[in-house]
């Protein structure tokens, strides 16, 4: 009997509705935020959404610090959960964050870049927060940062951004832009059962035998919710295997290794990009988020006046995709880095190009969106 | 007492994490006593209990106690425990916070967890000072305090925990101390028991960083200062201005019933599914 081709559903929505449906599809069931432009329309959708899903809490509390403790507090308990900011929201999230890259709390922030610093262009785009996504926390660790660039991906990869965070039980950081997040275009939602969503290992063992942070093979340890019989102790302290503070150099090493290592032996299972045209091309064009769109029209411009061009889009910008960056860029006679910030992703092509091509570097700080001519103009010069 | 102490050690994590932290003559060892005591006679289970604690020596209570314990930033505590509350409501979420923690950094979350009417127990163990990081005068030190950062005597005034937890429309509201241990047991238990905000301020004396400098030259002339300058709500409210003058009242200032926003939330989810 054939199977009934089930209809994907089509609407036409906002970047960071897109988001709403990634997340909800992915499973989570958890929004703790505050209000900031330009990503307020996901806490005004989660407003409405969660209380109609099983479980489902959206809670809108006093500022960005206390968002992100209490979506920490949901994921303990188990929960997918997530926030979405902007700006200095997100600045204020760095503390709490912080904490959950420490005790290695799985969860989603959705960071919505506008113009800075301070409150800089509410209302307008900029991409200045990448650095700061990847550095903003005090001390030393890993993190996982994606973009998307257009509606369609917002979506994507918010999931991509839930089972990241699930599999590898790390914060992952969602960087959008202010163009990306409101323009709205038609998605296709795709099924549930179609998408491979993951979930966080719980441990298998009796509780007497849970090791709060074991260090395996994989390096992530298992993560019982809070209430389930495994009592254990979470502490952002520097802590032992059994969850405890300790400051014996011994274990603050092992700690810190393992937490790297978790993520570095798993690289090729987080680098996403997109190619497009880059097989044969000979001017490289490295781009993400809103700007990736320009930089798609400027190759195919490119292209029609016989200039080999290729478009490497960036969805995975931390940890960066240097093994992808460093052989296109070898095979190119130039790399033009277009970006909305004076030069946040074109230094780590630069260090992973280490003097190989020449970098171009096309940076734009005025609220104003880099134009696929411009990009353009930039190829046909390199 | 061998008898009470047999009781505690159930609970504690005996083999991991001693000796504590805590000075002699630190209060903090008894409000540990007094809310594993409370727990232990209201008949909560271990695994139900979560025990979500600030940064700051009260904060390091969380790692002694075998419960499930979360050891969360600076004045921080409220919010995690807000998200623990409304993600799994079937838990009992006790806060234990510092005055720096609950009133100072953590001020805003206060008020704010009281005002939503979140369900569950903040403890706020008042000392008077910045105890761990060597004696900084906090916003619950009296005028004139001496401390490591206010050397000629502080000119700031302080906040009353209660009259703040009260404003901010906290379920229930008490005061306590560690000198009256049987009271503070049966504080604790009632504000365990109630639904919503419930806040226990608790007096406890840090003599190394606080008492030293005060004029109080032994831990016990602290605890004696306690007993002294503390009266009972019902009896305090009968005296003149000023006989009140230089008192603390203790006990219970409101006790309301009112739903928690976790229970509120599950009514609304229920009727927005129920028209599906």
């Amino acid at each position: 009997m054939a199977r009934k081709k089930r209809k994907q559903q089509e609407i036409f929505a906002l970047g960071n509705e897109a988001v709403v449906e990634g997340a909800l599809l992915a499973g989570c069931s958890f929004f703790a935020g505050y209000p900031i432009t330009p990503s307020t329309e996901i806490a005004e959708v989660m407003s409405a959404r969660l209380p109609r899903i099983k479980d489902g809490v959206y809670i809108q509390m006093e500022d960005e610090i206390a968002s992100m403790g209490a979506i920490i507090g949901a994921s303990l308990a188990g929960r997918k959960s997530m926030t979405a900011t902007s700006g200095p929201g997100f600045s204020l999230m760095q503390e709490n964050l912080g904490y959950a890259c420490m005790t290695e709390v799985p969860l989603v922030l959705v960071n919505v870049m506008r113009g800075g610093p301070s409150t800089g262009l509410p209302t307008s785009p900029a991409q200045g927060d990448v650095q700061q996504a990847r550095w903003g926390r005090h001390g030393d660790h890993p993190i996982i940062v994606l973009s998307a660039s257009n509606v369609q991906e917002c979506l994507e990869m918010t999931v991509v951004a839930f089972n990241f965070a699930e599999k590898y039980r790390t914060p992952v950081i969602l960087l959008l832009d202010e163009i990306t997040a409101h323009t709205r275009e038609k998605i296709t939602i795709p099924h549930a059962e179609d998408l491979e969503i993951l979930a966080r290992v719980t441990p298998a063992m009796p509780p007497e035998w849970y090791v709060t942070y074991e260090d395996t093979m994989r390096g992530v340890p298992s993560l019982a919710p809070l209430g389930t019989g495994y009592r254990f102790h979470v502490t952002g302290l520097t802590h032992d295997q059994n969850g405890f503070p300790t400051s014996k150099p011994e274990e603050v090493k092992a700690l810190m290794y393992r937490q790297f290592r978790k993520i570095d032996q798993f690289f090729y299972d987080i680098q996403l990009v997109d190619e497009v045209e880059c097989a044969d091309a000979e001017v490289l064009v490295i781009a993400y988020g809103c700007v990736a769109r320009s930089a798609e029209l400027a190759v195919s411009m490119a292209r029609e006046q016989g200039i080999k061009a290729g478009l490497l889009k960036l969805k995975t910008l931390f940890p960066f995709p240097k093994t992808t960056v460093q052989a296109l860029a070898r095979q190119c006679r130039a790399v033009i880095v277009p970006e909305m910030n004076m030069g946040q992703i074109s230094r780590e092509v630069k260090r992973v190009n280490n003097g190989f091509t020449k970098v171009i570097t096309n940076n734009r700080v005025d609220g104003q969106i880099i134009t696929p001519s411009e990009i353009f103009k930039n190829i046909s010069q390199a | 007492m061998a008898q009470v102490t047999e009781l505690i050690h159930n609970y504690l994590r005996h083999n991991k994490k001693f000796p504590h932290v805590y000075c002699a003559g630190c209060g903090h060892g008894i409000v540990l006593g007094s809310l594993i005591r409370s727990v232990h006679n209201l008949g909560y289970s271990k695994d139900d209990v979560v025990l979500v604690a600030g940064i700051g020596c009260s904060g390091r209570m969380a790692v002694y106690v075998d419960f499930n314990t979360v050891h969360t930033t600076h004045g921080r505590a409220l919010t995690f425990a807000t998200g623990i509350k409304m993600a799994n409501p079937s838990l009992k979420v006790i806060v234990v916070m510092g005055d720096g923690d609950a009133m100072s950094i953590g001020g805003n979350h206060l008020i704010h967890a009281a005002r939503r009417n979140i369900g569950l127990t903040a403890l706020v163990l008042n000392n008077n000072i910045y105890g761990m990081t060597g004696g900084q005068y906090s916003p619950t030190s009296p005028p004139g305090t001496i401390s490591a950062t206010s050397p000629f005597g502080l000119l700031e005034r302080s906040f009353d925990i209660v009259d703040m937890a009260m404003a901010s429309g906290a379920n229930y509201v008490a005061r306590g101390t560690v000198m009256q241990v049987n009271m503070l047991d049966g504080l604790i238990a009632e504000a365990l028991e109630n639904p919503g905000f419930n806040l226990v301020e608790i007096l406890s004396p840090c003599h190394t960083q606080y008492g030293r400098k005060n004029k109080f030259k032994t831990v016990v002339d602290m605890y004696e200062w306690y007993k002294k300058n503390t009266v009972k709500l019902d009896r305090y409210v009968k005296m003149s201005a000023a006989e009140q003058a230089g008192l603390t009242p203790i006990g219970v200032f409101r006790k309301e019933t009112l739903p928690g926003l976790e229970v509120r939330y599950a009514e609304l989810r229920e009727k927005l599914q129920e028209q599906g």
